[in-house]
């Protein structure tokens, strides 16, 4: 057992954690964050994803302990309590979302991409959300629902 | 009351879902989110071998193991019978071979579960897992169907010679046999739809609870059908009455299928949670999910197409073989026989036809509905027949489409291949305005012209017509398909004395939004505001029977029993009122969620006001009962038949064999939409399934019976970039079969998607002298096309 203190949401966590113990099983399980979903099993399908220190991540591929010190952000801590996270907006507008298994992590994933390419074109998010898998929606509804956080993002506070 | 006079009709509005704020904000509550106090976790020791003989399992290292608490085999669990088989079909031959909890003495795939290892936490379980010690005696596997009939093939199960699970044929051999042999063309090509994993991003799993005071079992279960999988546990795994099982849904994250079916686990966690005392979970990873879970499709087909030179379809003949895998899934037989063969015409009128269809077991995972299910392809074989046709006697596809459509005033129309007949339909308008949105008009100009400048456009047209909401319950009992049950749906609605309206169903939505649709129609049904309907869905105990959420059904079933039951509410509301009123019944109307009297609308008590006088009981009309509460039982008189043309454009790249799918066209006809939203939804999802299998996914096995696609690493599930932008549209055609009009959305994509990109490509791949290509068109099979490897 080893012992960390991670960041999570902007809460502090130690805890006692097998050094195996997998990041995404570390929120899931002890932390009780269940947001965070598991899709596979060879990091393929990003249902996963979180922000560490700021970046995407999948967190099945990320050990528990490398976090120590570490801040991580979760689907449920990605917009204040009660708020929404524009994308979160987005995708309720734009039916981004069906049986909503991948809804997480694809939510993460698009923040990052956003945060890098605020304004991204429908190609650019295809491809920036290729770690991403979503069976329901054909991603067309995901595409829009991206280019309407974008859009909303870019319109400066206040307005 | 003002605010329900002037509320506008909410059907028909794409209103936003009301089940996504808690999905988008990680507050959703799926299989592997429960935790329940003291609960056990299940790994399972799963057979690396397709076929084989268990000579002997060693369980004492796995059982020395500190956090380890039990370790069965399937020995163990003699005490419960095998898994049910619900669908045998016509034609089985009382040889459908089930899957017990946990393999006994043979396995007959890999990844075929021979022990199950319990434990205290998830990673402790798998170490142990790895500590059980197996020794096979491996046997010859087969995994293609047509070589498993073959004489001298492996044999999987000794009731089943040959591995033939059944035979079953449909329509006029006799006629067929004599359209072909005096046909002007004749068009002869092997079919084959590969098979697929249906890969619901939620892999399957249960949580099993047994309450030892009470002898009650609680199932948490990954399903679209608890109420069924209810009844075939208790009926017919376990021995015990309904009523000691309640097993409850949470959120499905996705189903396609691969959720309907009555799976062992639902049986080991149970068994388990009474032998141990405490719950026991188990959740399924990714590629445990590829290898036993259930696999869709899997034909191998001979398809024979006649007609004459001026594009008369006079005649098809079909033999196919459909893959069921190691054992029999829960309603397998089904799938291949009464869903594909008795669709086989299309959207056309073909005088002559016949289907012959065997089954057969192979050393591969099961073959059981996924999304679509028989229809994708049914209509993939005849959509490919018809271009194939088409371009032989080099006329134009659309023209032969035009030619032998079912005309609309020929509806209600019989196929005569034992379905009942079709309910409505309108072709035409579907593919003229497919045509005009893709500019069908100068495609085929710039198609040479591009040809000229070496790139390789190619156009597909697929038109397709599909069946939703399989029922009555009379034709499934009387026709001999072998169902076990019937196919009605069921539905609750309260209205509480605060005026809520609380509506229980039986149908299970994984995605599909029916809270959301539901809700809808209920609002306008009963003239109340839409946030005030509540729809309870997924919990046996709390809401009544249903056989769940497939075959694109629980609008046109489920949401129809709701529409009766709101029917009912209507007509004691307006009983009562007249009472309060003091007027004649007959006088009163119920429009906009309050009944007044005809003539003298002033005169009037609202929904909530008949509710409350309902509620409280001080005052009712002789012999009624308190409370506004009805329960209806649909059993609709026949099934829907949705559909519609795809059209789509590609590019082929003649030096890498890649294909580009440049244009997306759908125009879909599902009736009148509720949400078209939602509808729209439906229809992109089920598109680019139908994609993928057109150009990405393939489950192989090698010849021993190894899945080589067994995780998402190999398995092509597109991505984002793989996808294409997609243009919708639709007619709306109502269905006479229900006061709805409404036929069905969520499978139409997929069932009109592969055979529109299959027909682009070999459009494009014409000047090389292809005529057909099987799927998935990947780049080496298109390149190999083109370039004669």
């Amino acid at each position: 057992m080893a012992t960390i203190t991670v960041t999570v949401n902007g809460k502090p966590h130690t805890n006692d954690v097998e050094p195996r113990t997998l990041l995404v099983h570390y929120l899931r399980e002890q932390l009780n964050l269940t947001g965070t979903h598991i899709g596979c099993d060879t990091s393929q399908c990003g249902a996963c994803v979180v922000h560490l220190n700021g970046q995407s991540v999948k967190s099945c591929t990320v050990l528990a302990i490398q976090c120590h010190g570490a801040e991580v952000t979760t689907i449920e801590g990605l917009a204040p309590q009660g708020q929404m996270h524009a994308l979160q907006e987005g995708f309720w507008e734009k039916h981004g979302l069906q049986c909503g298994f991948c809804t997480p992590g694809m939510i993460m994933a698009a923040a990052d991409l956003l945060e890098r390419n605020p304004n991204p074109t429908d190609d650019e998010i295809r491809h920036g959300l290729e770690g991403n898998l979503c069976r329901c929606t054909g991603y067309e509804n995901i595409v829009r629902a991206v280019r309407y956080a974008a859009e909303k993002m870019a319109v400066p506070a206040g307005d | 009351m003002t605010a329900t006079e002037t509320r506008e009709r909410i059907v028909g509005r794409a209103i936003k879902r009301r089940e996504d704020p808690k999905l988008i904000t990680g507050q959703g509550n799926y299989l592997d989110d429960i935790k329940l106090p003291g609960m056990l976790h299940v790994a399972l020791v799963r057979s690396p071998y397709a076929h084989a003989n268990i000579t002997s399992i060693d369980v004492s290292r796995a059982l020395a193991m500190p956090g380890v608490v039990a370790v069965f085999t399937g020995a163990d669990m003699m005490d419960i019978n095998p898994m049910p088989a619900a669908w045998q079909a016509g034609g089985v031959k009382n040889n459908a071979v089930t899957p017990r909890a946990l393999a006994v003495g043979k396995v007959t795939l890999v990844g075929d579960p021979v022990a199950m290892v319990i434990a205290e936490d998830r990673y402790t379980a798998r170490d142990a897992a790895d500590a059980v010690d197996v020794e096979y005696e491996p046997l010859d596997a087969v995994v293609d169907a047509r070589k498993a009939v073959e004489p001298g093939a492996p044999q999987l199960h000794a009731t089943a010679p040959n591995n033939v699970v059944f035979e079953w044929e449909c329509g006029d051999q006799a006629a067929a046999d004599t359209a072909l042999a005096s046909a002007e063309v004749v068009v002869k090509e092997p079919i084959i739809n590969q098979r697929l994993i249906p890969t619901p991003m939620e892999t399957r799993g249960s949580v099993a609870r047994y309450d030892a005071a009470t002898g009650e079992f609680t199932v948490w279960m990954t399903s679209q059908a608890p109420h069924v999988h209810r009844l075939l546990l208790t009926a017919f795994v376990f021995g015990i009455p309904e009523h000691k099982l309640r097993c409850i849904a949470p959120n499905v994250g996705g189903g396609f299928g691969q959720k309907i079916f009555c799976y062992n686990d639902m049986a080991f966690t149970m068994w388990a949670s009474r032998k141990l005392g405490r719950p026991v979970k188990f959740v399924e990873d990714r590629s445990e999910n590829y290898k036993y879970s259930t696999h869709g499709r899997d034909h191998i087909s001979e398809a024979e197409i006649a007609g004459t030179r001026d594009g008369k379809i006079t005649g098809l003949r079909v033999k196919t073989w459909a893959n069921i895998g190691g054992y029999f899934s829960t309603i397998a037989a089904g799938i291949p026989t009464t869903l594909y063969g008795r669709i086989i015409n299309g959207v056309y009128k073909i005088p002559a036809v016949h289907v012959h269809v065997t089954g057969v077991y192979t050393n591969t995972a099961m073959v059981d509905a996924y999304r679509g299910a028989g229809r994708p392809e049914a209509s993939y074989l005849i959509e490919r027949m018809v271009d194939r046709f088409a371009a032989e006697i080099g006329m134009d596809p659309a023209e032969v489409r035009r030619k032998n459509f079912i005309q609309p005033h020929e509806f209600p129309y019989n196929n005569q291949l034992g379905l009942l007949p079709f309910d409505s339909g309108n072709y035409e308008p579907a593919l003229n305005k497919a045509l005009e949105t893709v500019g069908y008009g100068d495609f085929r100009a710039k198609q040479a012209e591009a040809r000229k400048q070496g790139r390789y456009l190619g156009l597909g047209i697929s038109t397709y017509v599909e069946i939703c909401g399989v029922a009555p319950s009379a034709w499934i009992g009387a026709n001999g398909q072998g169902w076990g049950a019937g196919l009605w749906e069921s539905a609750n609605i309260r209205v509480h004395l605060t005026g809520k309206v609380v509506v229980t169903t039986g149908s299970l939505p994984h995605g599909q939004g029916l809270e959301t649709t539901f809700a809808q129609v209920v609002a306008d049904e009963l003239g109340v505001n839409y946030d005030d309907v509540e729809i309870q869905w997924g919990d046996t105990l709390g809401t009544p029977f249903g056989y769940g959420t497939y075959g694109s059904r629980s609008l046109a079933v489920g949401g129809v029993a709701i529409k009766r039951s709101a029917d009912k509410i209507k007509a004691k509301a307006r009983k009562l009122a007249a009472h309060m009123l003091e007027a004649n019944e007959l006088d009163i109307v119920f429009e906009n969620g309050k009944a007044s009297v005809k003539g003298s609308p002033d005169k009037a008590k609202t929904i909530g006001e008949l509710a409350l006088a309902a509620s409280v009981a001080y005052d009712l009309p002789e012999g009624m009962e308190p409370f506004l509460d009805e329960t209806s039982y649909y059993d609709p008189p026949n099934c829907t038949f949705p559909f519609g043309t795809h059209i789509s454009v590609v590019e082929v790249d003649p030096e890498t064999g890649h294909v580009d799918l440049l244009r997306y066209i759908a125009v879909d006809d599902c009736g009148p939409q509720i949400n078209p939203l939602i509808v729209e939804g439906q229809i992109h999802g089920g598109i680019v399934q139908g994609i993928a299998q057109a150009l990405y996914e393939g489950a192989v096995y090698n010849d021993d019976g190894q899945l080589l696609s067994g995780t998402l690493m190999d398995y092509a599930v597109p991505t984002a970039a793989m996808s294409p932008h997609i243009e919708t549209d639709h007619t709306v055609t109502p269905s006479p079969v229900n006061p709805l009009g409404v036929k069905g959305a969520g499978e139409a994509g997929t069932i009109g998607s592969a055979q529109c990109v299959m027909n682009a490509v070999i459009d494009a791949l014409s000047p090389f002298g292809v005529k057909h290509l099987q799927m998935p068109a990947t780049p080496e099979r298109v390149w190999n096309a083109i370039h004669g490897g």
